[in-house]
């Protein structure tokens, strides 16, 4: 049967792979939200979550359990296939970037050389921005579906929010991809690991401001959330959500960050590169595992980072956040993408 | 029957079924998503073509930005299945002969065209739908309409400013 002559082998490992890294992202993201009240305690000078197990460290599974036992609703006046479909999409969506995500360079099992990477895909950072770009539809559709004016206005905010800032920050990435030359996010890493090669982060610090500024926003994280304006939204686009699939929203969030985070350490951070070390001297299967550290490394530092922004700076108005997006980011950007096209250009002389 | 032939199939149905979905959908929510789900389809089939590039850009204008628009503006509007106004038989009948007739002319067109006939889809290795061919085409070859349709582009974004300035 011609239908089934592949690899196998390539199948089972690239399953296995998925699965260590979606268990792994959801780990991570559990444990995301106990950092977020941690942090959140330290900056108010308090001791945060702390009754659950050691330091409060089954505070998160305790979380769970309680969002888990709690009455499933489904409002009676809402689209009902619809209000289900919203929190899949938005958790669907923040899963599915990680297929692109360079985890780390590869390792050796029995003479098999295993990427640790899903898909080098050719078009590896647009596929990030088109699954960006969907995770708006959970929002929306789950806003909609509610059959809740609050949760409308929010859901479209939230809609309006995302389509402004995914301009400027496609219009910063451009700079990078002018630099790199490539839109694979591996050859893009393998470019700042290279012999004399530095960080993208040296070349375009404008660049990564505008793009971090445009990631929270895509995350709906302080000072943009405004979808979730409670004082004035009650709960935003989620209100009549609960349980689990409230759990799903809230969840979702913390998944985009991470791999956000993962985004923007390797468009300009080096990805899994390890600073002032050449990997090269190591054996394989070590050097492979130190990147992943690395990599998670600055990751854990952007989350850090977006957490202490959280907690620091207020939220903004609507017109303020539309103002901040089209009349100053984007100008920003372009006006970045003029000078590293012309810097670009004269070295080539 | 190969892996190819069966994607293809599975992709052509979702995308003939989706957008009948799209047009007997009372309610225009519906529409739009079962409209996204053609997009995707048609996205499937490019990625079948080998033009990954092109894939994904349709994924992203299409389905990222402009579906998105078209849904802000039916949820502004609270469109309801029962706020449609009633169309008669007689116009519905009307409208499914015309567009069978522009169907069939669109399908004696495709067979008729000289440069298709013999020939048969590259699946798989064609390369034109790859970013850096398609960018060569589109700087060398085609420069001057490439140039042309981007001020299109500009005159009718000043065009959207302007209307919206008037209020």
């Amino acid at each position: 049967m011609t239908l089934l002559a592949f690899d196998w082998a390539l199948l089972l490992e690239k399953l296995i792979l998925i699965a260590i890294i979606v268990l792994a992202s959801l780990g991570i993201a559990l444990y995301t939200t106990f950092a977020e009240r941690k942090v959140a305690g330290a900056l108010q000078d308090r001791p945060g979550p702390n009754r659950a197990g050691p330091f409060g460290l089954f505070q998160p599974f305790a979380d769970g359990l309680k969002l888990i036992m709690k009455e499933e609703i489904i409002p009676n006046t809402s689209n009902k296939g619809l209000f289900i479909l919203g929190p899949a999409l938005a958790m669907t969506a923040a899963l599915m970037t990680c297929a692109v995500i360079p985890w780390s360079s590869y390792i050796e099992i029995g003479g098999r050389k295993i990427d640790l990477q899903v898909a080098d895909i050719n078009i590896g950072v647009l596929y990030v921005f088109g699954v960006v770009s969907l995770g708006v539809y959970g929002i929306m559709i789950g806003g909609w579906a509610s059959n809740n004016k609050f949760s409308l206005m929010a859901a479209l905010r939230g809609a309006s929010q995302a389509i402004s800032y995914e301009l400027a920050m496609g219009l910063s990435l451009i700079a990078v991809l002018m630099i790199s030359g490539s839109l694979s996010l591996k050859t893009i890493v393998d470019g700042q690991m290279a012999e004399g090669g530095l960080w993208n982060i040296v070349y375009q610090p404008l660049g990564f401001i505008i793009f971090f500024i445009c990631a929270l926003a895509e995350c709906n994280r302080t000072p943009f959330d405004l979808p979730e304006a409670e004082n004035e939204l009650n709960m935003g686009y989620h209100q009549e959500y609960s349980s689990m699939k409230l759990g799903f929203y809230l969840f979702a969030e913390y998944v985009n960050m991470i791999m956000s985070s993962a985004v923007m350490a390797s468009l300009y951070f080096g990805g899994y590169d390890i600073p002032f070390l050449d990997e090269s001297t190591l054996p394989v299967n070590t050097a492979a595992i130190l990147g992943v550290v690395a990599l998670l490394a600055k990751i854990v530092f952007f989350l850090f980072l977006f957490m202490w922004i959280r907690w620091t700076i207020p939220r903004f108005r609507y017109d303020q956040l539309m103002h901040v997006g089209w009349k100053n980011l984007i100008p920003l950007a372009l006006f970045n993408m003029l000078v590293t096209g012309a810097v670009i250009l004269w070295q080539q002389g | 029957m190969n892996t190819i032939q069966v994607l293809f199939f599975f992709l052509s149905v979702l995308a003939i079924f989706s957008a009948i979905m799209v047009l007997v959908s009372k309610n225009p929510v519906h529409s739009v998503l079962w409209l996204i789900t053609v997009f995707f389809a048609i996205s499937g089939h490019y990625i079948l073509l080998n033009a990954q590039f092109l894939a994904i850009v349709n994924l992203i204008v299409y389905a990222g930005a402009i579906m998105v628009l078209f849904l802000f503006v039916i949820m502004l509007m609270n469109l309801n299945a029962d706020a449609a106004p009633r169309k008669n038989l007689w116009m519905k009948l009307a409208g499914v002969i015309s567009g069978g007739c522009f169907l069939m002319v669109l399908i004696s067109l495709i067979r008729q065209t000289v440069e298709l006939t013999g020939k048969t889809v590259m699946m798989k290795e064609g390369n034109i739908g790859l970013i850096k061919n398609l960018g060569k085409a589109l700087f060398t070859d085609f420069v001057i309409p490439f140039e042309i349709s981007s001020v299109l582009f500009l005159s009718a974004m000043v065009g959207a400013v302007v209307i919206g300035k008037k209020n």
